[in-house]
């Protein structure tokens, strides 16, 4: 698990628009969070669902910090923003 | 990826739309180090104590909430039975140390900690009997502080005066905090078998084979377990009903792993174990009656009500025994009537009863919880309860608990107000057939036979 721990998972869910991918990888980018891995999709006709794993080693910043510059990106959006420690995925869903 | 987009929207969902939280980080504090035959030096070392071991404790896991995503609904300190700590036989010298516990409690932002302990199963000390009687007070005076007596165990059988000196000190606790619809009560556990890691209040203490200090987590999601059944639907058989409780019970418990683990490594403490218990809250959707509905039952409380919750139960533990080696505690679907809005519109229509209660207590933890009764049962009938509760535990060698609450001045169908996590209650009708003379017999009721069983 040592080379894990300083990879997060954020997950960006809500109404599609333009430019949600730009914005959150640009605020990524602004605090030094490298993404490692991207998952994009449109679920039903206009539900933007994005999964994306990144790491966060060169980043002084904590989760919450984290969280509030990606909810800032997007805060005009109707979207809701998560960030976890990639961790719990792992435990949770990996035996 | 290393986990799918599936996967990651599960979690996420189960924590945003389910629910899923960890119910309780509680700290276990050893006190034997505390002990001192004056009380104010006992008091005072006690509250050193949990100051110095508790001062992060909330910090710590709001930190590892951030950092996991995942919310950690309480935290709470879980204390030596303290009539194991203070040697003197002087009600007034609990009290002193109720009111230090207490203090020390609301400094480290902690909103319960239980360990107002005695044991009689098999009979009082002097010691035990002054925590007894200063007990009404206590839980009158203070808010933090619960108490709990485990009154029978399947070694020992049952302590009948303990049921009946406990029945008065209930209706003496209710009287006391009869503003508040006799909310002392809810402050406490009586117990059959009870265990000595459990980190769930108000029934927590710290046991004696523990070590000096260590982290015991809660998990719940009774809505993550509903969500899982509604996805399958009406048709699929019970044995699929139990393979998906299994499956969201195993991945409940990983989460409830992780942080038990990572908050012990913070506080620089062990990590004791994870207790596997759907516990419910009275907010939309947190409900173990709901999950019993979603099974098939129009409301729990429904004939099948004990079959379904024995499932229930058994495949929770099944899925968490195999996610964790650290399992402990309660472990098993909590029905506190107050608690749990599917319970509480139960018992309103009269689906659910006491007597129903009691049935299903026998194939799941905990007990008679969170259950309000007419203020003016009387305490033989009380004892009486107590007393079958007690035997369910006993002669089923697991635990079982009473934590009823007679609401002065309340008569059936009027409505307990008791806030918060509490939740409310309909007032629920109890026999009135007499069982006075059995009660007032006293004396101690045999250990059961644990062969020939049938």
């Amino acid at each position: 698990m040592g080379k894990n721990k300083k990879r997060i998972v954020v997950t960006v869910i809500g109404k599609d628009d333009v430019g949600i991918v730009a914005k959150v990888a640009t605020a990524l980018a602004e605090n030094n969070i490298n993404i490692i891995d991207i998952n994009q999709k449109i679920l039903g006709d206009e539900i933007f669902a994005m999964t994306l794993l990144a790491d966060r080693m060169n980043s002084s910043l904590s989760l919450p910090t984290i969280t509030a510059k990606l909810k800032e990106s997007i805060k005009n959006m109707s979207l809701n923003v998560t960030v976890q420690d990639s961790e719990v995925f792992q435990y949770m869903h990996r035996v | 990826m290393e986990f799918t987009n599936e996967e990651i929207l599960e979690t996420v969902g189960m924590i945003a739309d389910d629910k899923l939280d960890i119910r309780t980080v509680t700290l276990g504090i050893s006190l034997f180090d505390c002990s001192d035959p004056d009380p104010a030096a006992c008091a005072r070392k006690i509250r050193e104590k949990i100051l110095t071991k508790g001062e992060k404790l909330s910090k710590k896991t709001k930190f590892v909430s951030d950092e996991y995503g995942l919310p950690i609904i309480n935290k709470r300190i879980s204390l030596t039975p303290i009539s194991w700590v203070v040697p003197v036989a002087d009600p007034a010298a609990f009290m002193e140390v109720a009111n230090a516990v207490d203090k020390a409690a609301a400094e480290i932002g902690v909103d319960f900690v239980g360990g107002y302990t005695a044991m009689i199963q098999k009979g009082e000390t002097s010691i035990d009997r002054a925590l007894i009687e200063a007990m009404p007070e206590v839980l009158a005076s203070t808010r933090r502080f619960c108490a709990s007596v485990v009154l029978a165990s399947t070694k020992a059988g049952i302590n009948m005066d303990g049921c009946y000196t406990m029945s008065q000190v209930m209706k003496d606790t209710a009287g006391r905090t009869a503003e508040y619809d006799g909310i002392g009560c809810a402050k406490l556990v009586l117990f059959a078998n009870a265990v000595e890691d459990n980190p769930f209040m108000a029934g927590a203490y710290y046991g004696a084979g523990e070590s000096e200090s260590s982290i015991l987590v809660g998990v719940s999601g009774p809505g993550a377990v509903r969500r899982a059944l509604e996805r399958l639907g009406p048709d699929a058989d019970l044995g699929e009903v139990a393979e998906a409780i299994k499956k969201t019970a195993f991945k409940i418990t990983r989460a409830g792993e992780l942080v038990g683990k990572k908050i012990a490594e913070q506080l620089g403490v062990s990590f004791g174990n994870l207790d596997l218990s759907l516990a419910p809250t009275p907010a939309e959707g947190d409900s173990v009656g709901q999950i019993l509905e979603t099974m098939g039952l129009a409301m729990p409380g429904a004939p099948g009500s004990t079959a379904a919750l024995m499932m229930l139960n058994d495949a929770v533990k099944k899925g968490g025994l195999f996610a964790s080696s650290s399992v402990g505690g309660l472990s098993g679907a909590f029905i506190p009537v107050s608690e749990d809005a599917s319970m509480i519109e139960a018992a309103k229509v009269g689906a659910i009863t006491i007597e129903k209660l009691e049935a299903m207590t026998s194939v799941c933890s905990v007990g008679l919880d969170m259950i309000a009764i007419p203020g003016d049962t009387s305490a033989e009938t009380l004892a009486a309860i107590i007393a079958d509760e007690m035997a369910i535990g006993c002669a089923n060698n697991k635990t079982t608990a009473v934590r009823i609450i007679p609401a002065p001045g309340k008569d059936v169908g009027d409505f307990v107000h008791f806030g918060g996590l509490l939740g409310e209650a309909p007032v629920m009708a109890v026999s009135q057939v007499s069982a006075d003379i059995f009660v007032k017999r006293g004396g101690r009721i045999p250990a059961p036979l644990q062969s020939l069983k049938n």
